[in-house]
């Protein structure tokens, strides 16, 4: 049993908001013994923008070119989960083409998403040479990006009834030949990630989240399906994931290895999945036009973002600004699971898995 | 499991062109949908002030009064939303993103307006 005199050995030691391996500001007050990690706490709220509130002063379809900049990694997905339960609200259908699109649009962006998070965690255990030549490999899919919608990044494509811009046959050829391109070098990629002895060594076994935890501590995403948690809401009728056939990939583990084998196995799914649309895109509109103020009533929807599962709330009032909206996003989820993972690891290795969540604080604060 | 299994990776890199481009020696060769910055057609604008109303950064101002159209560069985030709706169409997306500079930058553009009628010309 543990006496007073044993709290001084203990340690705080405050990691973020800025710290090397961060690339947005999350603050954690590290409880130290013996170089091991006994408790972390942490703190948000550094980047709050208010833009759930910014949603009730705007009308509906200019906010989508806000909402689409509460994450510049997940910017489609943020933008097709906003027009999507506006959609329901209003009851809006959309052109099949267009759900075709969108769906090619957010794999593309769960691609560029996956990549970058191989390439930081490369970085992370200080692997450089991994994390440039997987950095190499997005520049692809942003490039095909800034080809179809304009924006490397920020792509702007998503708007209420539909998409804004069409991609013909001479693009979604390119597409797919890009696609094949990528997938050669993926599999190289995929090789290092897997095999290669010095990630091993740094992901192996390294904060473990047993299947239990995961589940009582709601964790979502890649993080929820690495430690065998089944749960993927492209299957709940998205956009078009149903007609294109795919089985949602799954770790055993539940440790850093585990997630970073699951994101990369994803990565294959995906570029599967875009090619497979190139092939089979139904001709049509890929708009019809809404007009008009937003009913009075409430929807919900939930999507799979690439980082995991986002939730959508708006409410309509009869006019054409939200009475209220509520974005809830993966990370927000998934930062009780991290805190978890890190009890008991090493120092070393906190870097690491505070990546292996894929943390995003900007979505988390708004 | 194995070691150095980058080796033939770095090894083709090394022989290999560099990835990245010269720029600004090499200049880059924009997108057919590059959303650069926005662009008037000034002669046919009507200063309805739709633009104005509807930018979702308010980085538009437009005043009838004095029969302008201003734009900051440092506001505007270059969705094209203004390029949809305008009813003249008279704006634009043009590739070329702004120049960096130390300072904001505000473009104050003039528009012509059409000499109206008055009674001062004897009608």
């Amino acid at each position: 049993m543990r006496g007073v005199n044993d709290l001084g050995k203990r340690t705080v030691i405050p990691f973020g908001p800025q710290h090397p391996i961060l690339p947005e500001p999350v603050h954690l007050d590290l409880v130290i013994e013996d170089e091991k990690v006994i408790e972390a706490i942490p703190s948000i709220g550094f980047i709050h923008r208010g833009l759930e509130k910014l949603a009730e002063v705007r009308e509906y379809p200019e906010m989508v070119y806000v909402i689409e900049r509460i994450c510049g990694i997940c910017s489609f997905g943020h933008g097709l989960g906003y027009v999507t339960a506006v959609e329901g609200l209003m009851g809006v259908e959309v052109p099949e083409r267009a759900d075709y699109l969108r769906t090619m649009w957010h794999e593309m962006s769960r691609i560029h998403s996956h990549m970058l998070w191989l390439g930081l965690t490369a970085d992370s255990f200080g692997f450089e040479s991994l994390f440039m030549h997987t950095w190499k490999v997005r520049e692809r899919i942003m490039n095909m990006f800034d080809l179809t919608t304009g924006g490397r990044v920020i792509h702007s494509v998503c708007k209420v009834g539909g998409v804004r811009k069409d991609v013909g046959g001479e693009m979604l050829e390119r597409i797919a030949s890009e696609v094949r391109d990528i997938r050669k070098e993926t599999k190289e990629l995929t090789k290092v990630f897997l095999n290669d002895t010095s990630v091993k060594n740094r992901l192996c076994g390294v904060g473990i989240l047993s299947e239990d935890d995961a589940r009582d501590l709601c964790a979502v995403g890649p993080v929820a399906r690495a430690s065998g948690i089944n749960q993927d809401l492209r299957l709940n009728g998205m956009c078009k994931y149903g007609e294109l056939g795919f089985e949602p990939v799954t770790g055993k583990s539940g440790d850093c290895y585990a997630r970073c084998k699951v994101r990369i196995l994803e990565l294959g799914q995906s570029l599967d999945m875009v090619e497979k649309i190139t092939s089979v895109l139904p001709d049509g509109p890929v708009e019809v036009p809404v007009k008009g103020p937003l009913p009075t009533g409430e929807f919900m929807m939930r999507l799979e973002q690439p980082r995991g599962e986002a939730f959508y709330y708006v409410k309509g009032n009869g006019t054409k600004h939200l009475e209220r909206m509520r974005v809830r996003t993966p990370t927000n989820m998934n930062l009780p699971s991290m805190v978890r993972m890190l009890q008991g690891c090493d120092l070393a290795d906190v870097p690491v898995i505070i990546l292996t969540i894929d943390p995003c604080i900007s979505c988390t604060e708004r | 499991m194995g070691n150095f299994k980058i080796s033939g990776l770095i090894l083709r890199s090394l022989f290999r062109r560099p990835a990245t481009s010269g720029y600004p020696a090499v200049p880059k060769e924009w997108g057919e949908r590059t959303r650069g910055r926005i662009e008037i057609d000034a002669p046919e604008c009507i200063l309805c002030g739709t633009c104005a109303r509807k930018c979702p950064t308010e980085a538009l101002v437009v005043s009838k009064a004095e029969a302008t159209w201003e734009i900051d560069r440092m506001r505007c985030v270059q969705c094209g939303h203004c390029v949809e709706i305008c009813p003249k169409k008279c704006l634009r997306m043009a590739k070329e993103y702004t120049a960096p500079g130390y300072e904001g930058r505000t473009d104050l553009i003039e528009i012509p307006v059409a000499k109206k009628k008055t009674s001062d010309d004897g009608i």
